[in-house]
């Protein structure tokens, strides 16, 4: 196992990795509830920005829409859970195919009909639109109003119905990172993978190279979208509540996307980094505004702004790419 | 209901989806030369509105006088920004254009919110009560000057794309970006240009919703897709798609507003985005894509 993991890696680079887990691992027992909830946040990111790169940096398909599989994940389990008391691991096993389903349905339509590029990324936002309008006016999910799923005291961690305090969540969203880290791995080495980059950097000569672009186009939509539903999964019992209005919000696609662009696209470590920068940043922004009293809503956006401008103009291809050369651990373009 | 009530939306549709098309306008114009698709349009648009607000209340100014003016302010912003900073970003992937006009409205949005509050806020003018009345319709008359500000602004616009040399000049650069080089055209000064020019719709089409809509810092995104929807729907490219678009969005929501819940009328104005992605991708008006 060991062996097939590490295949590729250069051993700095698997090294690196290691000791940042193993900090990962004993955080709880280190940083205070706050920094974990940091943490936590941190790693919802690297995740859902995980799931996002293997559609647009792996087979090169720009969806701006990612917040539709967020919610629809998120509104299959709650649902199942607030109606029918049936527990979010089951739940996912319903998310992951409605989401899959739903990416199905606008990769069909996109691919079919030859809308590519900039239309097909307009389509997933018309799509997330769409969608959040819909369950804005459906009262079978409370409409406007939103879910909220019931918050008691446990005595214990209940792994099972996601119910417990911040060390659970975060040892859960840490497996899962991990756990998409090591199959995108996989994926990106296999013949699918290989596939998708080619239809990625060109796809007529995938094409012509004999490749069903086609299937293969649908297969990311699919695998991206079941994916990401985990991440609407674990928002919704981490927060408790869900309203259309917040989770099917473009803002939450654009969140989604920020990370993987600001840490290096289609490279495996960048959606992480990206989530550590820019999660990172707007903590610090925030701590610093609280300390010098500053109170006055939207300013923390202006520099967030600022900085993102500063990142996209200085570095093109993202934090990682050059941070990796620098550590002498080569382009991880894997 | 009787029928004159749904002609009467109808009508009131058609003229606010005028001023949506102006606005669709100028995404139309910035994509169809620079190939770049301006997520902070409608962002772009609340500045417009801020400043006709601004005026407006404070020296007692008509939105129809502003409306050269804030146009002319919007160019000048349009033609700096696409040299200073769209210009390096030209021939970089779609997703970092994305990300710079991204961080670029939220930049705009929270500086408004900061210098006027998340409060809305609206234009006084002495017609905005008077409605005109024509057989069995009664339109608002700030619709009917809105509506035909936004027909003379687009007049003018296709004008100047048909007859003036620079416009040609422009229309040369969209058509073959080498070929433009090839005869001397300074490319990069028609792509300020045609910023400029997009950005000048904007600012008239803001100024004109003023007329129709309170102005607050958050209505930026909602007008950013409601511009892709009428552009993909009237034709990317395809200036007077545009303004088609606009109208038959703006009549769509108008009667699913009334029809149904105005909630929900967004919703019948994605329906129609998807339709056409799926049978006409090249949208109702648009030429065939190669």
């Amino acid at each position: 196992m060991s062996a097939l993991l590490s295949a590729g890696v250069r051993p700095r680079g698997a090294l690196l990795l290691a000791a940042l887990l193993a900090v990962l691992l004993a955080a709880p027992w280190i940083v205070s509830d706050y920094l974990l909830t940091i943490l936590i946040i941190i790693l919802y990111f690297a995740y859902t920005g995980q799931a996002w790169n293997i559609m647009m940096g792996f087979a090169g398909q720009l969806s701006l829409g990612h917040a539709l599989y967020l919610g629809l994940g998120g509104y299959a389990a709650a649902t199942l859970f607030t109606q029918f008391g049936i527990g979010p691991w089951l739940g996912l096993l319903m998310a992951m195919p409605i989401a899959a389903a739903g990416g199905a349905i606008i990769g069909f339509l996109a691919f079919r009909f030859g809308v590519t590029g900039v239309y097909f990324a307009i389509l997933t936002i018309a799509f997330a639109e769409f969608t959040r309008i819909g369950f804005d006016n459906w009262n079978f999910v409370n409409a406007s109003s939103g879910l909220f799923l019931p918050v008691k005291q446990y005595a214990h961690n209940d792994l099972w119905r996601l119910r417990g305090d911040p060390t659970m969540f975060y040892y859960v969203i840490l497996a899962a990172t991990v756990a998409l880290f090591v199959l995108c791995h996989f994926l990106i080495r296999s013949r699918v993978g290989y596939f998708w980059l080619a239809i990625r950097e060109d796809e007529l000569a995938a094409r012509a190279a004999g490749i069903n672009t086609f299937r293969y186009k649908m297969l990311a939509v699919m695998v991206s979208a079941a994916v990401t539903s985990f991440g609407g999964v674990f928002y919704a019992f981490f927060y408790n509540n869900l309203f259309p209005e917040q989770i099917f919000s473009i803002f939450r696609s654009i969140e989604i996307i920020l990370g993987p662009i600001i840490g290096g696209i289609g490279t495996l470590v960048g959606p992480l980094v990206g989530a550590f920068v820019l999660t990172g940043l707007a903590e610090t922004l925030n701590s610093t505004m609280t300390a010098f009293g500053i109170d006055l809503p939207g300013v923390k956006q202006v520099f967030y702004g600022v900085c993102l401008l500063i990142v996209v103009v200085a570095l093109p291809d993202g934090v990682w790419p050059p941070l990796a050369r620098r550590l002498g651990i080569g382009r991880d373009d894997s | 209901m009787p029928l004159d009530v749904y002609l009467n939306v109808a009508v009131g549709g058609v003229l606010t989806g005028l001023v949506y098309g102006l606005l669709a306008l100028g995404l139309s114009v910035i994509f169809g030369v620079v190939r770049v698709v301006n997520f902070a349009h409608g962002e772009m648009m609340t500045i417009a509105m801020f400043i006709a607000v601004v005026l407006c209340t404070g020296f007692h100014l008509d939105p129809l006088l502003l409306l050269v003016p804030i146009a002319a302010v919007l160019f000048a912003f349009g033609y700096v920004l696409q040299r200073g900073l769209i210009n390096l970003f030209i021939t970089r992937p779609e997703h970092t254009q994305f990300l710079l006009l991204v961080a670029l409205a939220i930049v705009i949005t929270n500086v408004l919110l900061i210098v006027f509050g998340p409060d809305a806020r609206a234009v006084q003018t002495s017609y905005a009560l008077d409605s005109f009345q024509i057989g069995p319709l009664i339109v608002d008359a700030a619709k009917v000057y809105a509506g035909l500000a936004a027909i003379v602004f687009s007049a003018a616009l296709f004008a100047f794309f048909r007859f003036t040399l620079v416009g040609k000049a422009i229309r040369a650069a969209a058509d073959n970006h080498t070929g433009a080089l090839v005869v001397g055209l300074d490319v990069k000064r028609l792509y300020a240009l045609t910023f400029g020019l997009g950005a000048a719709c904007v600012g008239a089409a803001g100024t004109m919703l003023t007329l129709l809509v309170d102005a607050t810092p958050m209505l930026g995104p909602s007008y950013t897709l409601l511009s892709f929807v009428i552009v993909i729907t009237g034709g990317l490219g395809s200036l007077p798609g545009a303004l088609f678009g606009g109208m038959l969005i703006g009549v769509t929501e108008a009667l699913a507003g009334l029809l149904f819940t105005p909630s929900i009328k967004s919703m019948f104005a994605f329906a129609i985005l998807v339709l056409v992605l799926l049978f006409r991708p090249q949208g109702i008006l648009g030429k065939r894509l190669a």
